[in-house]
């Protein structure tokens, strides 16, 4: 960074890194703004629009300052600096011309295009575009293209700019996207006209610099103008994608990233961005009661009585389980009003897993987001990043694409878009795996900057337990917990899991676990269960219990609910999320919720008031004062807390001794479209699972 | 002297006279007042009345639901909502204008690419009740095609000075 040279930037000297681009030197130096649409700060460069052309002085020819670097530039012959200009009557007059080649077979179809009023080429014209056409020759046309369920194209707009194409090669890691032919043949294609297979295509939609690629569930349904946006987290898995809702009047049309470059950069995933159609369907609008083994309809008042009614009995015939998409608050709540009524039975992990009893780096993704950029080997075990978080995997990608950086994988084989050295399938090949001397194993050994990754498909039950204790001998190694570096990380898949096992939603004294919990419902030990948006068990195993659903999607939880309490879904609540780093973030109200609904946790406070437990909270400010007040972390917003504490962090103290498991350790992300009760809900997601599983019959048959 | 003046002008009934005259004139000059409804007044083409959407000659609805009408409306007077119709192409399904709300003022039919919105010449559209006043898409695709010849005719008058 120390190699600074002087250039001027519209007649202005500026010191400025060698290694800037001119572009990046003129907008961060010169304040000048450059207009671009091949460019994009987070793939290679390309240089083939030519909208970003400055002047050099002394140079023949206008300079494309995306693909020019400050170090490429001479001084002039009297020794003076290069002189940069970047609003010269020659600029605009060579822009005006680069763009009037753009618009020349460029439809003008502005009013039926879903990229108008956010075009990147309507904005540019109206700076550099004449108002009329010189071009009276025959514009061309350009077939569309099949991308799949999520991925409009009308081809006919595109300009080449390849960010597509780029971005399908480089970040999502599947070579899909292709430029074919040349000059005015030229065309973009998915060349065997088949679906995109990346979790990351709808990226490509905002990437496109005009309409030429649009998303195909919110085709036509609204302009960007008439759009509220909100700042909020996603919760489709652990990763906490920062997000912006787009809803109007009550319904959400769109989800888009923000940019965090700590958690997403700019990216999100498919079920993030599309899930926003399940939020519609299935939903549970009103109260239900179970009478004569069906679901009526309720008033507030009663179900609240009731629910009240089977929460008096015994405490140890009473369990609460919590699910994946809750928010910190109503868990919170719903713990504070369990620990009033004795209940002990209550638990946040309904997979089964009994990881996050012990300190906070025991259950976080200690090396953070971020941290990956600076690892150089992974050990992957019982993961699958990149149906568990695509967004971490692109991140892995990355790293990996830089060069130096060895992968490792123990578990089922999958294809992660980066090579891997398959180091074994099953956990008892971890012991193999910590005496080998050569391959992979030496390279961790070896490593500067080691990360272990490990799934929540090998943290299930005692089993998980026992490989965690196996994989802290493996980490005993010195180049392991440093004060800079914490190489243990796991990677979990719900949301809500961090912030509940942060405020220890975990069973207490002698209290059931999960499992426990529905194997006592299964033999009729346990009278009622509470389940706050649990849906990812077999739920026909609580029948024999009384089972009091308090959700927003009618899934599996809701089918076996004696009483139903409809609550809110992440769009439609204030709430705070911790992420598989630790980080705390809030997610924002975008449209209200549906129906008679409510905020989750002033339902829970309705029915402390009903149980004659009366949380000492009245509004969900001071509820989250006394969730700081008992658990600090929740206070710290966006941050992670990372390697703070890797050295009071004993990795012998992880897990327990035990027999590993011998079985193939599988993600539990079976099919990364169906991986909650939104999703489940959601006709797009359930599009692009149908694709999963190869052609559909018809096809077959042609 | 002026007192004199007075009293001839007053015996003479002068006064009544010219007003008489004048009364007279009038009565006998063509009306400016018109017998309405029978008979109505000259409109401009640029009269800005009631709405209607067209069609195209092909009996196409015009409209494409840009939703520009409904971005640029002063009264937020006109809702639409859009999706793509079975053959994919863009279409309203929903084009709602309060004409309780909407002051006339034409932007409307300025902003449309396509000159499917437009405010037609007729102006004689009072109801009784508010609700009949809340127009939707049948109620505007019907007005056009009633009024498309006067409106055609009216554009086309309209045109050069444009």
């Amino acid at each position: 960074m120390s190699d600074l040279r002087t250039i001027k930037i519209d007649g202005v000297e500026h010191d400025v890194p060698a290694e800037y681009t001119l572009m990046q030197a003129c907008e961060e130096f010169g304040n000048a703004e450059i207009p671009r649409f091949c460019y994009h700060e987070r793939l290679s460069v390309a240089g083939n629009c030519r909208m970003c052309l400055v002047e050099w002085e002394g140079a023949p020819k206008p300079q494309a300052s995306c693909a020019l670097q400050v170090k490429d530039l001479r001084p002039n012959r009297d020794g003076s600096p290069a002189h940069i200009k970047t609003n010269s009557p020659l600029v605009k007059k060579a822009r005006e011309g680069v763009m009037e080649f753009l618009l020349i077979n460029h439809p003008l179809d502005c009013p039926i295009c879903d990229q108008g009023g956010e075009c990147d080429l309507q904005d540019q014209a109206m700076a550099y575009g004449r108002d009329f056409s010189r071009f009276e020759e025959n514009k061309r046309a350009v077939d569309d293209k099949h991308m799949g369920p999520l991925v409009n194209t009308i081809m006919t707009r595109c300009i080449q700019c390849t960010r597509c194409v780029r971005f399908i090669t480089e970040v999502a890691g599947v070579q899909e996207i292709g430029l074919v032919n040349r000059g005015e043949d030229a065309e973009i294609t998915t060349y065997l006209e088949q679906s995109l297979t990346s979790e990351l295509s709808g990226n490509v939609i905002d990437l496109c610099p005009v309409g030429a690629l649009t998303s195909k569930p919110y085709a036509f349904n609204a302009r960007p103008w008439e759009l509220d946006k909100v700042e909020s987290v996603d919760v489709m898995d652990a990763v906490g994608s920062n997000i912006r809702v787009d809803s109007r009047r009550d319904a959400v049309l769109r989800i888009l990233p923000v940019v965090n470059d700590d958690v997403n950069e700019e990216w999100i995933s498919d079920k993030t961005r599309f899930v926003w159609d399940g939020l519609t369907r299935q939903r549970l609008d009103r109260p239900f009661v179970r009478e004569n083994g069906k679901l009526r309809q309720a008033g507030w008042d009663e179900a609240l009585a009731l629910a009240a009614e089977k929460l008096k009995g015994d405490p140890g015939r009473i369990a609460a389980i919590a699910g994946d998409l809750c928010d910190a608050e109503s868990m919170f709540a719903l713990k504070e009003l369990m620990g009033s009524l004795g209940v002990q039975n209550i638990d946040c992990r309904q997979d089964g897993s009994l990881v996050g009893t012990g300190s906070r780096e025991s259950y976080l993704f200690n090396t953070t987001i971020a941290g990956i950029d600076r690892a150089d080997a992974i050990l992957l075990v019982g993961a699958n990043p990149r149906l568990e978080a695509p967004i971490i995997n692109a991140r892995i990608r990355k790293r990996w694409l830089e060069g130096g950086l060895d992968v490792g994988m123990i578990g089922e084989v999958a294809d992660l878009t980066y090579d891997y050295d398959h180091a074994g399938e099953t956990a008892a090949d971890l012991v193999n795996f910590s005496r080998a001397s050569t391959g992979f194993a030496a390279a961790l050994k070896d490593a500067e900057n080691p990360m272990i990754v490990v799934g929540q498909g090998a943290l299930v039950g005692e089993e998980g337990l026992a490989l965690l204790s196996a994989l802290g001998n493996l980490m005993s190694g010195p180049n392991f917990a440093r004060e800079d570096w914490n190489p243990f990380n796991v990677l979990h898949t719900a949301a809500a899991r961090v912030g509940g096992l942060d405020m220890g939603f975990v069973p207490g004294e002698g209290g059931k676990s999960a499992s426990g919990i529905l194997d006592a419902a299964e033999r009729g030990d346990m009278d009622t269960v509470y389940l706050l948006g649990a849906d990812e068990f077999d739920a026909s195993r609580l029948k024999n219990s009384f089972v009091i659903y308090q959700g927003h999607h009618g899934d599996a939880g809701a089918h076996v609910a004696d009483i139903i309490l409809p609550g809110c879904a992440y769009t439609e609540k204030d709430g705070l999320y911790v992420n598989t780093e630790g980080r705390v973030q809030m997610g924002m109200r975008a449209v209200p919720p549906k129906g008679m609904a409510k905020e989750d946790w002033a339902i829970i406070r309705a029915l402390s008031a009903a149980v004659d437990r009366v949380l000492p909270f009245d509004t969900q400010s001071e509820l989250r004062d006394q969730l700081v007040e008992k658990h600090p972390t929740f206070g710290a917003l966006g941050y992670a807390p990372g390697a703070v504490a890797s050295t009071a962090f004993d990795v012998s103290t992880l897990g327990k001794d035990g027999a590993l498991s011998s079985e193939t350790l599988r993600s539990p992300v079976a099919d990364f479209y169906m991986t909650n009760p939104i999703a489940r809900a959601s006709n797009v997601m359930a599009e692009c699972s149908a694709l999963l599983d190869g052609p559909t019959l018809a096809e077959a048959a042609e | 002297m002026v007192r004199v003046k007075q009293f001839i002008r007053g015996a003479l009934l002068l006064e009544f006279v010219s007003a008489f005259g004048l009364a007279m004139r009038y009565f006998f000059r063509p009306k400016v007042t018109i017998n309405y409804p029978f008979e109505k007044g000259p409109l401009s083409p640029r009269f800005r009345g009631e709405h209607a959407l067209r069609r195209y000659p092909s009996g196409e609805e015009r409209c494409i639901a840009c939703k520009l009408c409904e971005a640029i409306c002063p009264a937020q007077a006109i809702i639409i909502e859009a999706e793509p119709r079975p053959d994919g192409s863009r279409r309203t399904t929903r084009y709602d204008i309060d004409m309780v709300k909407c002051i006339y003022c034409g932007l409307c039919q300025e902003a449309c690419p396509v000159d499917a919105i437009v405010e037609g010449p007729n102006y004689e559209f009072a109801t009784e009740t508010r609700e009949e006043l809340y127009y939707d898409k049948d109620k505007l695709l019907e007005n056009g095609d009633r009024w498309e010849t006067e409106i055609a005719k009216n554009l086309a008058m309209d045109a050069p000075y444009r």
